[in-house]
């Protein structure tokens, strides 16, 4: 059967679907499967494909898996979204996350969100994903309406999208994402719609523009068909056949990259969206080899298509980085020469400064990739690494799974939409903080550097004048806070996720002691990097449960561990409790921390049932012996 | 491809499709007697067959299929 065509060319083909699918069912271990099954969904997928890979994964039923997070998403829909189900999850699946789907009755999403006893309410969802027409908000809306009147139709819409952004919020503690208005409108006048405020198009633009400012306002996210329907052409989105038929919006072609663009925000608010570019830099950067064609023989720059392209490239990736995409460079050649285009080539929009991790050797790519990741001291599944050799890519792929490796074109004009099409970087918020990570993460290295250079760890520790800023999570914190109980797999004891609203829940509540850390050293502010929730157990409230500690793998091995239980047994005791309670449960990714309990004092609880290998500790307050650290604090 | 080609194609389209490998369509098959083949399904495979050949049907046939063998007749009438 011929390849299904796709929207979605920056996934690699594979080869043999239907031997993998096979593969992965013949697996017994239902973690091992999902893992296989996780895998082809890295691959570009048609629409009956997506929808055979779907019922592979339904077929192992809800469970729990480590390494996959569950979420629980209802679709309220005034189309048919029934066909759009499997590819929602497929796409999910592609980044980590199983999802249990609920669609809401055909048009009914005011009385399934109103009424307690629709099934929406029985499902408990933790997103909502509202995906509603154009057709019924600009129906009634004449011709000959004025600015004033048409603004005052579309407020009115805005006005009940944000109760039932409210309600649902209200209702479920669930994060709302709203899809933007699809615009299947014809040309009534020509040219001359733009100039008529009723208009169908303009009635739509001006309710997405009016829509998308109230999302803002609510911190509702969007999924925005309309401006993906730009790119693709909505030829390629709306089927007028589908539409009569069976009232789909989404045409089945495009439904794997609607699945993919609903799970890029989906992953985006649990803190999965990429954090790094990794950039190969010969035919990638520059047209051309620098170790054979020299300074002046690569194609890069005005005067030739190519040199412009890869230009544009450059400029693109500088995009990235102002927006708080860390760059890296990984590049077979000779350290020397490939920095030397960096400092010496007129044409280059990338300076040395912008790459904070710069690796160029003759050394196996998959390899540097993992000391990139270790230099920044972030996860390898934060990485997209980009180069135009097919062998390169497969040879990464094959090694190292979790990094994204898109299909590079052949053609380096494309480059640009293939990796921005690909929306591995999606974000739900922008801040001043993201405009300063890269500077942050080049900070890393300069760490690892004072590192290799201190006589002992000590040495190390003490040579970073590090201090840190505590206090409760609060409401400026929760963004941040929420992305990294979500994200942190490593220094993660109970692995439990929390939606913002969830967590600003247990923020709010009294009985509960919750504690967020910031870490500073002499070279960077590291933010927001450990979070803990504490609390009461219902019969003893002097006797706190530690629910969850997240600690960012940037800090690990600076004691900020010890400081943080020195401060939490502190702001425990103020409060007249007595003793912690914790439970370690152990998963693939936290292993690292299998000694954290013991190596602050906590004691061994001894179960008489044994629970999958997690283990219970307490620790008696009054016994505790304050940890010493090379940390100040800063009083706030 | 001969209409035979086509049902062959068919046959293994609805098969993935309701993930059911005893499924062997007919000229005669009418949807009714394929099980789980409702009318979503029914969208999804005429999808599926736009999809694979390159074809696109009209809204008319769509409604008048009476049997598999019409949706091979005209699938066979469109790639001529």
């Amino acid at each position: 059967m011929p390849q299904s065509p796709t929207l979605m060319d920056w996934l690699p083909t594979l080869s043999d679907f239907r031997g993998n699918l096979r593969a992965a069912l013949a697996i017994s271990d239902s973690g091992n499967r999902l893992e296989k099954l996780a895998n082809i969904a890295q691959h570009r997928l048609g629409f009956l494909e997506t929808i055979q890979l779907d019922q592979a994964v339904s077929r192992l039923g809800a469970l729990e898996i480590p390494g996959f997070s569950t979420v629980r998403l209802a679709i309220l829909a005034s189309s048919t979204v029934d066909h759009l189900v499997p590819a929602i999850r497929v796409a999910c699946l592609r980044r980590g996350l199983v999802v249990d789907v609920h669609v809401g009755a055909y048009g009914q999403h005011r009385q399934d969100l109103l009424n307690p006893a629709s099934a929406l309410h029985q499902f408990r969802p933790q997103a909502i994903l509202l995906s509603l027409t154009a057709r019924e908000a600009i129906a009634g809306v004449p011709i000959m309406a004025t600015v004033a009147e048409v603004d005052q139709a579309i407020d009115r819409q805005v006005d009940e999208l944000r109760n039932l952004w409210r309600k649902a919020r209200e209702t479920f503690k669930a994060t709302v994402v709203q899809q933007t208005f699809l615009d299947a409108a014809d040309p009534v006048f020509g040219s001359y719609d733009r100039l008529v405020p009723a208009a169908p198009s303009r009635l739509i633009a001006r309710l997405n523009d009016r829509m998308s400012q109230a999302a803002a306002s609510e911190s509702v996210l969007l999924l925005d068909v309309a401006r993906a329907s730009e790119r693709n052409g909505v030829d390629a989105w709306f089927d007028r056949g589908r539409w009569f038929q069976a009232k789909m919006e989404v045409s089945p072609p495009a439904a794997p990259l609607y699945g993919d663009l609903a799970a890029r925000v989906l992953a985006a608010q649990r803190g999965l969206s990429k954090k790094c570019l990794v950039l190969d830099l010969d035919n990638t950067l520059w047209g051309g080899v620098i170790g054979d064609d020299g300074l002046e023989g690569i194609v890069l720059g005005q005067g030739s298509a190519l040199g412009e392209a890869h230009l544009a490239f450059q400029r693109y990736a500088l995009q990235l980085k102002a927006r708080g995409v860390i760059l890296a460079v990984c590049s077979k050649n000779d350290s020397a020469t490939a920095e030397a285009v960096f400092e010496n080539h007129p044409e280059m929009v990338l300076k040395r400064t912008d790459i904070a991790a710069f690796i160029a050797n003759w050394h196996d790519k998959a390899e540097n990739l993992k000391t990139i990741a270790t230099r920044l001291n972030i996860g390898l599944d934060s990485l997209v690494f980009v180069d135009d050799n097919p062998v390169e890519r497969a040879r990464v792929r094959e090694s190292l799974p979790m990094v994204a490796v898109p299909e590079l074109p052949e053609d380096a004009a494309r480059f640009v939409p293939c990796l921005a099409d690909a929306g591995y970087f999606e974000a739900i918020s922008f801040t001043v903080e993201d405009s300063q990570r890269a500077a942050q993460y080049a900070a890393n290295a300069e760490r690892e550097d004072l590192l290799g250079s201190s006589e002992s760890v000590d040495d190390f520790l003490r040579g970073l004048e590090m201090s840190v800023s505590f206090g409760p999570i609060g409401t400026l914190d929760l963004v941040r806070a929420t992305q990294l109980i979500n994200k942190t797999n490593q220094f993660n004891p109970t692995t439990r996720r929390y939606t913002g609203d969830e967590l600003a829940a247990l923020a709010a509540a009294p009985e509960n002691v919750t504690l967020q850390f910031r870490l500073l050293d002499r070279f960077s502010d590291n933010g927001l990097v450990s979070a803990m929730i504490l609390r009461p157990d219902p019969g003893e409230p002097e006797v706190l449960e530690i629910d969850t500690w997240v600690m960012s793998c940037r800090v690990f091995g600076r004691d900020l561990e010890r400081e943080a239980m020195n401060v939490a047994v502190e702001a425990a005791s103020h409060r007249g409790v007595r003793s912690f309670r914790a439970s370690y449960i152990p998963t693939k990714k936290n292993g690292v921390i299998s000694n954290l309990y013991p190596s602050l004092g906590f004691a061994r609880v001894e179960q008489s049932v044994p629970t999958d290998g997690a283990t219970r500790w307490y620790l008696k307050l009054a016994d505790y012996e304050y940890r010493s650290t090379h940390i100040a604090r800063i009083s706030k | 491809m001969t209409d035979q080609d086509i049902l062959a194609l068919f046959t293994k389209i609805i098969r993935d499709l309701l993930s059911d490998e005893s499924i062997t369509l007919t000229m005669r098959t009418k949807r009714e007697e394929v099980p789980n083949w409702d009318s979503m399904n029914y969208i999804n495979f005429i999808a599926a067959v736009e999809i694979e050949l390159g074809v696109k049907f009209r809204v008319a046939d769509i409604e008048s299929f009476e049997d598999v063998g019409a949706i091979v007749a005209q699938t066979s009438a469109m790639l001529r």
